[in-house]
């Protein structure tokens, strides 16, 4: 039997499917175990997206409109790295997220809070030779979501990622720290306790900008590649 | 010093704008080698219920086998203008439709050939981890020899086999439970 190529995550590191407090996924989650498939060239390739040509603007959420969003501006910033710590160059990031009030640029976004012209919350960068990458944004607002009664989001930011391969393909959420409403998210808790903190980005002091914004620091960790067996 | 996976956490209703424009769900311009072919996937929940806010990807070999990665190193033609990935949301009726170009047959690690087959990934509003899933291809004569269709019971293989309607559109139900719940992998 060949080894695969890409670590699987250990139980515990991801939410279970079924996490009934979240009420989508008693409908949405499938009763089958997956079946466990050796990775193939299907599993260890995946789309690199070489070719997307990205602006800066893509990565400067304030800058995409003819004025600047309202809202406490914020530098989100960091590395993907895979489980032994080696950075996972030029990795393609996007993000989505709502504006300061709360609310998403979406036709499907009713919440009663106001759109804001200039922040439409989409971004997109690519990480650097060492996996670091940046945007700056405005920090979101926290927003109800009619899950359980008085149920609201806390602020976070929607990740997706493509790394290497098929197999490490990840869309998650970045939180921001010590937000009172993390107690409360069946979504931000769908993560077993011991991994949840893993989401929650942390205060930099050191990259926040002197008179103009602060920062975040949230690094993204991605399946590792298993040792290559000594020939 | 070993780093802790980054956990998943759903898509969300909300991803519209940034995830899907810029990418169309034509992945085989004009002058792609290969047959063309459309493909419609659909999804449905638990309760066999459309699903109008998922979204899915599509990552493939081109028509003469290759995947247009690093770690494919065979000395196959790699086709300018085809990575092999696409993505589309599902519309009003759970249905997100492709144009692309049939896939060639990949080998498998322990020997041997798969038979064709697109990758595809679902995320949806109430989909905690990204679920994966195969599409293969009605008719294929390759299909009784597939490594990963061996993988799974005969009763549910036709959950991963597009059938082709009399437009000549391949088309793949894709359940996330209930009856007809589709073979999901764990890549
Ligand atoms: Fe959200």
């Amino acid at each position: 039997m060949e080894k695969d190529t890409y670590r699987r995550p250990a139980a515990g590191q991801h939410p279970a499917n079924l996490s009934p407090a979240y009420k989508s996924t008693p409908t949405r989650s499938p009763k089958q175990p997956a079946i466990v498939l050796p990775q193939s060239l299907s599993e260890i390739t995946g789309p690199s997206l070489a070719t997307e040509r990205l602006n800066a603007l893509e990565s400067d959420l304030t800058k995409q409109r003819m004025g600047e969003p309202l809202g406490e501006r914020i530098v989100v910033h960091g590395r993907v790295l895979d489980e032994d710590g080696k950075p996972v160059p030029k990795a393609m990031l996007e993000i989505w997220q709502c504006n300061a009030a709360g609310r998403y640029h979406h036709p499907g976004d009713q919440h009663d809070a106001p759109l804001d012209p200039n922040f439409t919350g989409g971004g997109r960068a690519r990480a650097d030779e060492e996996g670091k990458y940046e945007f700056i944004t405005i920090k979101p607002g926290a927003y109800p979501w009619k899950n359980h009664h008085n149920a609201w989001r806390p602020a976070h930011i929607h990740f997706s990622l493509f790394g290497p391969a098929f197999a490490t393909r990840l869309i998650t959420q970045m939180y921001f720290p010590d937000d009172p409403l993390l107690g409360y998210d069946p979504i931000y808790q769908s993560v077993p306790e011991a991994a949840r903190k893993r989401l929650q980005a942390r205060f930099d002091i050191e990259t926040t900008r002197p008179e103009w914004a602060l920062a975040y620091k949230f690094d993204i960790v991605l399946r590792g590649r298993n040792a290559t067996p000594m020939e | 010093m070993s780093h802790v996976l980054t956990p998943s956490q759903t898509i969300g209703p909300f991803y519209f704008g940034t995830l899907v424009n810029g990418y169309r769900a034509d992945l085989a311009p004009a002058g792609v080698a290969g047959e063309r072919i459309e493909l419609v996937l659909s999804l449905f929940d638990t309760e066999g219920v459309l699903v109008p806010d998922g979204l899915f990807e599509i990552w493939q070999a081109n028509s003469h086998g290759r995947y247009n990665h690093p770690d494919d190193r065979r000395n196959l033609p790699l086709d300018a203008g085809f990575e092999g990935f696409g993505r589309a949301s599902t519309d009003m009726k759970g249905e997100a439709h492709f144009t692309t170009v049939r896939p060639g047959r990949v080998p498998w690690p322990a020997g041997g050939e798969q038979a064709a087959h697109v990758n595809i990934n679902v995320f949806a509003r109430g989909v905690l981890n990204r679920l994966a899933t195969r599409l293969y291809f009605d008719g294929d004569p390759a299909l009784a020899e597939d490594p990963v269709l061996k993988l799974v019971d005969a009763k549910r293989r036709p959950t991963l086999i597009a059938k082709r309607d009399a437009g000549g559109v391949w088309r793949l139900p894709i359940h996330i439970g209930g009856g007809r719940e589709t073979v999901f992998f764990d890549v």
